[in-house]
């Protein structure tokens, strides 16, 4: 009941804009690009689950004779999850989007739904989270589309070996978000040379095209907010204290969902603001990039070169200062110099050009193992970007008219065509799902 | 009667410990082999992020690490071999079961913070479940529209204007305040002479205790370090310090 009254004043809200969807027929309901990025998906529009599917942690070491640093003493290797079923089946390895790990909440719904269709999957962090830099990156710089791409091709090697004996697997499927879905591409491509997989089908979820245009447009996200992207503390400081007030005044319990929708309902925050969380957002699991990157390759950047940290150290100001330090200055100061350091006379053009799926697009262009999902008001891609994709793999990049940056990926309708791209028979003949 | 003792002491002396040992952690200065990172804090002319003043970070880091390996040799195992032997309707049956005792110290501290309200549903609650509910196995009053309130003397010390005081992870029991700290403190020590009250045999009481405690954490989902976010201890601070105040203000 409580989530009827909920939803009725969601709709009576979105009235004008769902006239106008009503023409495309598309039922996911938040309008606005950062409202829909923020909130996802209502529970009541997800497609229901069985509650108990057995996932596993597998924990690999794709690096051997690593050394950690001790400050990151509760790292016991890479973690990914394994949902295996009983009998033989084709294996989906999904990689997350900037920042998360494996067990971040669309990847687990996407396992879930994978799994409940009939799939094994292996799900994978992303090549910018802490986990993976300190145990999977070989360079432990993240952010390069090709190493990163032979990092992950490592792991899902590693990963692979150690589950062989347990399942029967017919063939293998690819499928990331964001950022993930990006690499995904590449990681086909390292596929077709080296052949270890034969990935029939490959998945892009609301991939950036490029990343340098991407995440710039993530960062233009906080020039908006009063002060600009050098007072970001101070609009974070400024939002707690209004959502806090709000609590006071209403009649909730727990900090849930149903207080994240009264904010959304009761207009508490901007066009200007909801944009600058989003922003605030990325520079938080930045930070933990950052600072995982830095460390790994010797400090110098955020932590004093040659300090070794001790577990009681605090790590506050590192935080701090990562989190104020943004994009540009991460590829300028820190990212290109490093790849230049390997690539000598790598030009920074040159180096963004390559950050890019049209870098690698003979291979991607017209090939049917590919498709892409992505929505009209997605602002990590340009109107130039979505018509990009659509060139490059025709029908099969489905455009939504609606859903921001993976707002609607746990939309049902949206899981059942993820489903089906990858269930889909492929054109010679493999197995079905 | 000895063990109960020896339990109601435990948390003051985990308290005097924690003064003994805290020291403050600020990012110590630069030593001569190291040298300067390109960005320092210096450089910025902004109000800090999620900042929360943490006076005994030396030592609560090193609670938060011993938590860690606690829960796994220790506590994660148990509630993995609970939640295996034992099936799902007998899990929720033990929480509904402990969180119907809770009542008892939601109701005085409502009472002590003049909240009839909260006093009065917490009231219905646990007589409803205490009989209806089968000695609260089972959790009818919420399906009535009773909802589970939460106090506790932490709170009630809060509604009475006595500051948080410095964040504090205790041990076993996790990330607190110095305040709600005290708070458990009282709370168990009104908690231990009522189960005396039923005067149950110690072996009885002490195979209670210990279904408690794992229920407990089985309730939890908190695993430290599981994020694999370097700067977790912060956020889990800036979380448990945001609670509390909101927890006083409701």
């Amino acid at each position: 009941m409580k989530h009827l009254t909920l939803w009725l004043t969601v709709l009576v809200l979105l009235l004008p804009t769902l006239g106008r969807a009503a023409g495309a027929g598309y039922g996911y309901p938040i309008s606005g690009s950062y409202e829909a990025t923020i909130l996802g998906t209502p529970d009541e529009l997800k497609p229901p689950l069985p509650k108990r599917i057995p996932l596993r942690d597998l924990v690999l070491e794709p690096l051997p004779d690593l050394k950690k640093p001790r400050v990151f003493f509760y790292d016991k290797g890479l973690y990914c999850t394994l949902a295996a079923q009983k009998k033989k089946a084709p294996l989906v390895f999904l990689v997350a989007g900037t920042g998360a790990g494996h067990r971040a909440a669309r990847m687990v719904s996407l396992t879930r739904v994978l799994y409940q269709a009939g799939f094994h999957v292996i799900a994978l962090s992303s090549p910018t989270h802490p986990n993976f830099i300190i145990n999977a990156s070989t360079s432990h710089v993240p952010g390069d589309l090709a190493d990163d791409a032979a990092d992950l091709y490592q792991v899902m090697h590693t990963a692979w070996e150690a589950v062989k004996d347990d399942i029967e697997v017919s063939d293998f499927r690819l499928a990331g978000y964001s950022l993930g879905g990006t690499q995904a591409a590449f990681v086909a491509r390292l596929d077709e040379q080296r052949q270890l997989f034969n990935f029939s089908r490959v998945l892009m979820i609301n991939p950036a095209v490029s990343l340098y245009d991407s995440v710039g447009r993530i960062e233009a996200l906080l020039d908006n907010i009063p002060g600009g992207p050098r007072r970001i503390g101070a609009f974070f400081n400024r939002m707690l204290d209004r959502f806090v007030e709000f609590y006071q005044t209403g009649q909730f319990i727990e900090l849930d969902d149903e207080f994240l929708y009264a904010i959304y309902r009761n207009r508490l925050v901007s066009q200007a603001e909801a944009g600058g969380l989003i922003g605030l957002t990325f520079r938080v699991n930045s930070a933990g990039m950052i600072f995982a990157a830095d460390v790994m390759t010797g400090g110098g950047y955020i932590v004093p070169k040659n300090r070794v940290l001790a577990t009681t150290d605090s790590l506050d100001d590192y935080f701090q200062v990562g989190v104020r330090l943004s994009f540009f200055q991460y590829f300028d100061e820190f990212f290109y110099p490093a790849m230049r350091a390997r690539r000598p006379g790598l030009s920074r053009e040159a180096l963004i050009d390559s950050l890019s799926l049209r870098a690698i697009e003979t291979s991607l262009r017209g090939n049917p193992k590919f498709a892409a999902l992505i929505n009209d008001d997605d602002f990590i891609l340009s109107a130039a970007d979505r018509d990009y994709l659509q060139d490059l793999f025709g029908e099969r990049t489905r455009v939504y008219p609606r859903g921001g940056h993976l707002g609607n990926f746990e939309y049902t309708e949206n899981m059942a065509a993820m489903v089906a791209f990858l269930g889909r028979i492929d054109a010679t003949g493999g197995t079905e799902r | 009667m000895k063990t109960t003792l020896l339990r109601a002491a435990t948390l003051p002396a985990v308290l005097l410990l924690v003064v003994y040992l805290a020291g403050c952690a600020p990012t110590p200065p630069l030593r001569s082999y190291e040298e300067p990172p390109m960005h320092t804090l210096a450089e910025f002319d902004d109000e800090k992020i999620a900042h929360v003043d943490d006076p005994w970070e030396r030592f609560n880091r090193r609670m938060y690490t011993f938590n860690y390996t606690l829960d796994q040799y220790l506590f994660l195992p148990v509630v993995d071999a609970y939640e295996f032997v034992t099936p799902k309707f007998v899990q929720t049956g033990v929480s509904n079961f402990f969180k119907n005792i809770g009542e008892i110290c939601t109701l005085y501290n409502s009472v002590l913070q003049l909240r009839g309200k909260k006093a009065a549903t917490t009231t219905g609650r646990f007589l409803i479940n205490s009989t209806i509910g089968l000695a609260g196995l089972f959790d009818p009053a919420t399906s009535m529209g009773l909802k589970r309130q939460n106090e506790d003397f932490g709170q009630t010390l809060g509604h009475w204007g006595v500051d948080t005081g410095p964040y504090l992870v205790l041990p076993a029991l996790g990330p607190a305040t110095l305040r709600g700290a005290g708070g458990i403190a009282v709370d168990t020590s009104v908690h231990i002479p009522l189960i005396d009250e039923v005067d149950l045999d110690s072996q009885v009481e002490l195979g209670m205790d210990t279904v408690k405690g794992v229920d407990k954490r089985h309730d939890q989902s908190f695993r430290y370090y599981q994020s694999g976010y370097p700067f977790e201890y912060s956020v889990v601070r800036f979380v448990t310090r945001k609670k509390t105040e909101l927890a006083v203000i409701k």
